[in-house]
């Protein structure tokens, strides 16, 4: 079968085709990862998709990724171009999460992600923007740029992982990791037309993410059809001696649980999901999509999830406290910026962070501490984390009567640029359908399920924990049955 | 009015792993350039975790057992924040309401009695780095900053307020690095810190329930400063509240130059440590199999070995405390008593032993390193001074020189004529030479005065110089008086 069988180039390909072509020697690694460098040429001018292109390390990867590729030592992913979002550690590469504290950081050793794409021969192509510390839902609030949505340049790609979405979607990278704290893979996967998993909490190893909060954060793979994410997350997944929190169940080989029905597959429907604040267009096509599934052979149920509506503000307690923690230990003393203000220790510590880092990050510095501090820990955090067990519970529950959840990813499409960095609420509601899954820490897939006024919409499935295979499987029994994952944003003329 | 004072210390030990609490760096760095054992991990760089050292937890869980506490089967590590450059993260991985142990005690002897202090709670947590202030050529002053020692394992031992004074402070401060060491959980050393004692110090109408505000002390470098800064915050305070005054709740540093306790520099900001569950390590959950094993690896504890060794070798109970101040001082004991001989009392070791031989090391609690004389030469010395071979004065001439040497005793007692003669024949000529040298003393033997032999066996013994035995020489003399009649 002819892998290009259509006019698409080559960065347009999945991986999975890409693969094939590489593996029949019709390309090399070489070769496909100018093809990237050349689109991103093209294109990263308008979309802001990359803080550091690595160029020259990219030729070099390729150069090996060659090698094997003709001594028949070829990994899963040998010579694949891909990039990471700005908060993954790469050793000897530049890695500033977003911020000015971070600026000029140059990590000394590689987050295992990284490490375990670069195992598996995926080929580096550079860093990507996202919002300061992944705090943000529009990519807005990165201290080097605005990254913006190749379907519409004057709309935000969603976010924090917006630089990684946009990348997938423009053709600037074949796949991409992302993080994923409440919503950060999936929203803007869904804003950007492209695939977003948010992995079980556990099943990521988290070493070298730079931390935003240590008991939400996934690192997650973005990608342009189900298939390939199954590919990346066999790559990435499982247990790491480096992360406590890593979990020692099994990873099964995902790329098996695709299937392209959906027999026996109960879909759970909660209605709190398609309340107040989600756009007409969205739940159009999320209906639609539902539909869809049971024509797949699924059985829909309906399900409750009726502390949803808390999972929000719980969500900006517990996040926030986290951050506020983690993000102590930039002071400017080992590394980062360091502000030439202030007359001793304490001033010049002052100086520092508040040169250093962007307002979003500051209010949640601010709300995190708060909700710590004596005599109000009580009232926000510990019952923050009780609401977080009656939401887990409620999912347990849920999962007694379906084996996976369908919601929109999103409430709605992809925002005018500039248009709610004035109200930070109406930016957190961005994240009001991702949230609950990330509090309960199990696995949701956000997958395209067509457009509204011409921008992409998504369809999240939630799964039980451990079990992405099942929500990965369905995801793929839809995207086969919709063209939704063929098309691109007509970013360059076509040829 | 009467007034008590009431102290509770807590005491910091650094746990004796080769590796830090959270990373794979080495804990030596003892003498180490700055900044030499460091990595990622403990240095704080972005997107590092913490993975616990086992090895620490099994050490604290020993320190838990051998104070008598319960181990919590499900505890945790928490985040305490406080900003300051030792501290890498801006965070210190502690334990805050969930401890590795609670509610043990360890007794002390105080006065001739023995005492109960109660410990609250033992919780692991992580060491932090060091900063050395300097002033450059400009007059500037800068601060360095060595992380070598963050991430190192500690253990907080926190006693209950059950000390009321310096001296027993002391002592609970002593008999808690004892048990330390005897269960290889810490060196104990408190001059290269890694033993620190602060405490908490108030004073309250006797009988009263209530504590009065707590001064906290900080700097005692040794266990003399212990006693010392205690002692005198004590009496600052006592001197306050007499005079109708109030005692301010405050953090006060000992000066060991001036020898008074001052006050601190307050902090520009209040304590408010934020704590909350480290979400980055799940929580620790020790079985009842592993708590379990961990009982079996505490060795016996100085007080249980105190009562054994003076029951078992028949030693007094002061000699038995002495012997055990330290585990390798009474594993010396015990490898000494298995090498006598027949007959030969384990209490005339111990003698030897609490005596001269300690008096030579003068190592505190006996520390025997600088010593030559292995148990083998020690338990033929003590043998011979029990078969007569040589008296007490040659033998702690030749135990000082196999202190030194690490020769045979009986070797050394040769080349210098120290064996004890018992031989008549080798006695005769001395004897009858002491009748004929001092004829007056003779004459009062004769004449009734029976102490004067005693006179004539210190001739016998100056001319043999006191390799003589004086049963003998007596009975010598006895029959040569007698004869010559
Ligand atoms: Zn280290």
């Amino acid at each position: 079968m002819d892998m290009r069988p259509d006019s698409r180039s080559l960065p347009d390909l999945s991986v999975r085709e890409l693969r094939t072509l590489l593996d029949r020697r019709e390309i090399g690694a070489v070769e496909l990862a100018r093809a990237y460098l050349d689109r991103i040429g093209e294109v990263d001018g308008r979309v802001r998709a990359y803080l550091t292109v690595t160029a020259e390390l990219a030729l070099e990867q390729a150069e090996e990724a060659d090698r094997r590729l003709a001594s028949g030592e070829a990994g899963a992913l040998e010579g694949i171009p891909m990039a990471l979002k700005d908060l993954i550690s790469t050793r000897g590469i530049e890695t500033t999460c977003g911020s000015r504290i971070l600026r000029g950081y140059v990590p000394p050793y590689d987050a295992t992600a990284y490490a375990r794409l670069r195992e598996a021969g995926a080929v580096l192509l550079g860093k990507l923007n996202m919002d300061e510390f992944a705090m943000g839902s529009s990519t807005e609030n990165s201290a080097f740029a605005a990254t913006a949505n190749p379907w519409d340049l004057s709309t935000v790609p969603g976010g924090s992982s917006g630089g990684s979405a946009a990348a997938v979607a423009a053709g600037e990278a074949a796949f991409t990791l992302g993080s994923d704290t409440g919503g950060s893979v999936r929203q803007p996967a869904a804003l950007c037309g492209v695939v977003g998993l948010k992995p079980t909490y556990g099943r990521v190893s988290r070493y070298g993410l730079i931390a935003f909060a240590s008991s939400l954060d996934q690192i997650g793979p973005l990608t342009r059809t189900v298939e390939d994410c199954a590919l990346v997350m066999n790559a990435i997944s499982g247990l790491d001696p480096h992360d406590s929190t890593s979990s020692p169940v099994e990873v099964p080989d995902l790329t098996t649980a695709l299937r392209d029905d959906l027999q026996g597959v109960r879909v759970g429907v909660p209605e709190e999901y398609f309340g107040e604040g989600l756009e007409p267009g969205v739940e159009r096509a999320v209906r639609e999509a539902i539909e869809r599934l049971r024509a797949l052979g699924a059985e829909l149920v309906e399900v409750s999830l009726p502390s949803t509506k808390y999972a929000l503000a719980t969500y900006y307690i517990i996040a926030p406290a986290e951050a506020s923690s983690n993000l102590a230990r930039y002071d400017g003393v080992r590394y980062g910026y360091r502000s030439p203000d202030g007359e001793d220790l304490v001033e010049n510590y002052l100086a520092t962070r508040e040169q250093g880092f962007g307002p979003e990050v500051k209010r949640r510095i601010m709300l995190g501490t708060y909700a710590l501090s004596a005599g109000y820990y009580e009232a926000y955090y510990v019952k923050a984390q009780k609401v977080r067990t009656i939401v887990k519970s409620e999912f347990d529950r849920a999962f007694e009567r379906c084996d996976l959840i369908a919601t929109p990813t999103s409430p709605t499409v992809a925002f005018e640029l500039g248009s709610r960095l004035d109200d930070p609420l109406a930016m957190y509601l961005s994240d009001t359908y991702t949230i609950p899954a990330s509090m309960a820490g199990i696995p949701a897939i956000s997958v395209p399920c067509g457009f509204s006024d011409g921008l992409p919409v998504g369809l999240q499935l939630i799964g039980r924990a451990f079990d992405e295979a099942t929500i990965l499987g369905a995801a793929h029994a839809y995207e086969r049955s919709t063209d939704w994952a063929r098309r691109r944003p007509e970013l360059v003329s076509a040829g | 009015m009467e007034y008590e004072a009431v102290i509770g210390l807590e005491v910091h030990a650094q746990l004796q792993t080769r590796s830090k609490m959270f990373c794979r760096c080495s804990t030596q760095y003892a003498g180490a350039e700055p900044n030499t054992h460091i990595c990622p991990v403990c240095a704080g760089f972005p997107g590092v975790l913490p993975v616990l050292n086992e090895y620490a937890v099994e050490l604290a869980m020993r320190v838990g057992l051998a104070l008598n506490c319960e181990i919590v089967s499900t505890n945790r590590f928490d985040r305490k924040h406080y900003p300051y450059p030792d501290l890498p993260k801006g965070y210190q991985i502690s334990q805050y309401d969930l401890p590795l142990a609670v509610g043990g005690y360890l007794t002390i002897g105080h006065m001739g009695e023995e005492r109960r202090i109660g410990i609250i709670r033992v919780h692991m947590e992580e060491d932090t780095g060091k900063l050395l202030h300097r002033r450059g050529d400009d007059g500037e002053v800068y601060s360095l900053l060595d992380l070598n020692r963050a991430g190192v394992p500690l253990l907080e031992i926190v006693s209950a307020p059950d000390l009321h004074s310096g001296a027993e402070a002391r002592a609970y401060a002593q008999k808690l690095r004892q048990i330390l060491r005897y269960i290889d959980a810490s060196t104990g050393n408190m001059e290269e810190g890694a033993l620190r004692v602060d405490a908490n110090v108030s004073v309250r109408p006797r009988g009263s329930e209530e504590l009065g505000p707590k001064v906290e002390i900080k700097n005692m470098n040794s266990f003399r400063s212990v006693e010392r800064a205690l002692d005198h915050e004590i009496a600052r305070q006592l001197e306050v509240v007499r005079s109708g005054g109030r005692i301010s709740q405050e953090t006060r540093g000992w000066d060991e130059a001036a020898q008074v306790t001052l006050p601190q520099r307050r902090k520009e900001y209040a304590d408010d440590y934020r704590y909350f569950p480290e979400p980055d390590l799940p929580p620790l959950v020790i079985s009842d199999e592993r708590r379990r094993q961990t009982q079996g690896n505490v060795a016996e504890l100085p007080d249980a070995r105190r009562d054994r060794l003076a029951e078992q070798y028949a030693i007094s109970a002061y000699d038995a405390e002495v012997l055990t101040g330290s585990r390798d001082t009474a594993d010396y004991f015990e490898a000494v008593v298995a090498r006598l001989g027949d007959g030969v009392p384990p209490k005339l070791a111990a003698n030897w032993i609490t005596g001269d031989l300690f008096r030579l090391a003068k190592g505190e609690d006996g520390d025997l390193s600088g010593s030559k004389l292995s148990p083998d030469l020690m338990a033929e010395l003590v043998g011979m001074v029990h078969g007569g071979e040589v008296n007490q004065g040659s033998a702690r001439l030749l135990l000082e020189d196999a202190f030194r040497s690490g020769r045979s005793p009986r070797a050394l007692a040769r080349e210098r004529g120290l064996l004890q003669v018992s031989d008549e024949s080798q006695l005769s000529g001395a004897v009858r030479r002491a009748i004929e040298e001092n004829p007056a003393a003779v004459e009062d033997y004769r004449g009734g005065k029976k102490q004067a032999i005693g006179f004539l066996i210190g001739q016998v013994m100056r001319q043999t110089r006191g390799t003589a035995k004086a049963d003998v020489v007596r009975t010598l003399l006895e029959r040569e008086l007698a004869a010559s009649d």
